[in-house]
């Protein structure tokens, strides 16, 4: 397979309610991306588009953001899983180079949560799952998870607590992320307020809507080694579906996209999950962290609390996690999230991850679910 | 601001069997007459073998609790007024899964594996939504 590097990354700050439209949001992260990457809108063959539709007011956004951002008269393509929607991007653009169809290929994310009401936001947001099955019992993204949550916690005697200490990780790292849209301190007292969304998930157990956009520049090996003077290559991407439905699920303690694409992921790399040296979960939820750490072999199925407990997981810990405050602090702009944890791995493997910096990394995964678990997409990158 | 309706289930001529029995409070589900086997939710042909030989049966309405949980904030607004509730994912003797609401119970009195029974449940007069509560015995 030819070799594929990461460029060029940018990211705007994840922010309530960004003034402008999709179009400048769009533009803060890719202008970051170009500089980065030191190059021209003339030198991008191709571009990817990454949102979910639901939260546009704008139809078909990758005609706009390839007229926005001067990419006329190239190719765009506009890819959507959801909250997964720019790693699938990342794949799409992988496979563009890979196949020598293009040279250089950008993948675009943005989601402007606050083009819609809020109320209106978690009525669309509902819409992710099966609306002709489930819609009519009162289905919310948080109780899909909370269900998932009640299952590892019977399958394995996972508890609140357990749950809580991911929240509270993530506000240490939330804190030292100038980019991140929750930077407050957070006690453990303050997390474990009995103030429920969906037993037993509760307020802090939830990211938070953002504005955001992230942009990738990806090149091929050649282009790379002319334009890049540290790329970082992409080892190995697993993707993988599962039933929108609960009804087709057949375990709540896990998601089976992610193991697979965990699996598809390692196998093309090359790599055992003790080869990670820091990773990007996509923490949805606090129990979405939770079973990430199982479904991407950090911890044996049931051993995730274990994990988080002896504080394995912080940035001096055997497998640092979210060292960027997560979804959880750092916000969920659904198209822009999956650019975003990847801008924060290639940082990392670049060395250039300032505060949050994990010494040494040479691996580096990124785990990004779309909706709960429909979509899975699993990447690793390399230095190498 | 004005209150959203709940939403309806979607019916087409493959769904409207399930929902002109819950009227009727019944539960059915699809059994496909090749391999056998339950089916739920009802599909156009059997998802197992993709036999459109596909018929349909009148289900026990007995299961178990495989998760559930509480609804208590910040749901979608048509179910506001119902807060707190239980959304619950039961296994059905019949080996299906449904999505469904757990009721007849204090919603803290529901736990995983708890035996429930179908109980139907007037959403307007065109729909009937079958849900669970505590089994009788
Ligand atoms: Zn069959």
């Amino acid at each position: 397979m030819p070799k594929v590097a990461v460029i060029g990354v940018g990211q705007s700050a994840f922010v309530r309610a960004y003034p402008g439209s999709i179009r400048e949001l769009a533009f803060e992260a890719y202008r970051e991306a170009m500089h980065d990457a030191g190059i021209k809108a003339e030198q991008i063959d191709a571009s990817v588009v990454c949102s979910a539709p639901e939260y546009d007011k704008q139809r078909t956004p990758a005609g706009l953001m390839a007229e926005y951002l001067g990419l006329n008269p190239q190719p765009t393509f506009y890819v959507e899983s959801v909250c997964s929607s720019s790693s699938s991007g990342l794949r799409t653009a992988y496979a563009l180079i890979a196949s020598g169809l293009h040279d250089v290929v950008m993948v675009l994310g943005f989601q402007k949560m606050s083009e819609i009401s809020s109320a209106e936001s978690q009525e669309r947001m509902g819409r992710g799952a099966d609306i002709q099955w489930e819609a009519p019992f009162g289905t919310m993204m948080p109780a899909y998870y909370a269900l998932h949550a009640r299952g590892h916690f019977e399958k394995y005697g996972t508890t609140e607590e357990d749950l809580a200490l991911i929240r509270l990780k993530s506000s240490t790292y939330g804190l030292i992320n100038e980019k991140a849209v929750f930077r407050k301190e957070l006690s453990l007292e303050k997390i474990l307020e009995p103030k429920f969304i969906a037993t037993p998930l509760k307020v802090f157990d939830c990211c938070a809507n953002a504005d955001g956009s992230s942009c990738l520049i990806l090149a091929s090996e050649e282009k790379a080694k002319d334009l890049c003077r540290k790329p970082v290559w992409i080892k190995g991407l697993g993707m993988a579906t599962a039933p929108i439905n609960m009804a087709g699920r057949d375990s709540f303690s896990g998601l089976k996209c992610a193991q697979l694409a965990a699996k598809r992921a390692y196998d093309m790399a090359g790599i055992t999950p003790q080869d990670v040296d820091v990773a990007e979960v996509h923490d949805c939820f606090t129990i979405a962290e939770m079973m990430a750490y199982e479904d991407l072999g950090f911890a044996e199925p049931g051993q995730g609390p274990q994990l988080i407990r002896s504080k394995e997981t912080y940035k001096e810990g055997k497998i640092p996690v979210n060292v960027d405050g997560g979804l959880l602090s750092k916000g969920h702009p659904i198209g822009a999230t999956g650019g975003s944890q990847i801008r924060t791995i290639v940082l990392q493997l670049r060395g250039d991850a300032g505060p949050m910096q994990v010494p040494e990394a040479k691996i580096g995964l990124v785990h990004n679910i779309g909706g709960v678990g429909i979509y899975g997409n699993v990447s690793v990158f390399g230095t190498e | 601001m004005e209150i959203p309706k709940k939403p309806v289930p979607i019916v087409n001529d493959w769904a409207r069997p399930f929902w002109d029995a819950a009227k009727e409070q019944r539960l059915v589900i699809q059994k496909c007459k090749d391999c056998e086997k339950h089916i739920f939710y009802p599909r156009i042909a059997c998802p197992h073998c993709s036999s459109d030989n596909v018929e349909w049966v009148d289900a026990s309405g007995k299961g178990t609790v495989y998760s559930y949980t509480v609804v208590e904030s910040n749901s979608p607004s048509a179910f506001l007024k119902d807060i707190p509730y239980v959304v619950a994912v039961v296994r059905l003797e019949e080996g299906v899964q449904m999505l469904s609401n757990v009721v007849g119970c204090e919603p803290g009195e529901v736990r995983c594996d708890m035996p429930v029974e179908v109980t139907f449940e007037k959403l307007d007069d065109e729909f009937t939504l079958p849900k669970f509560k505590p089994a009788t015995r």
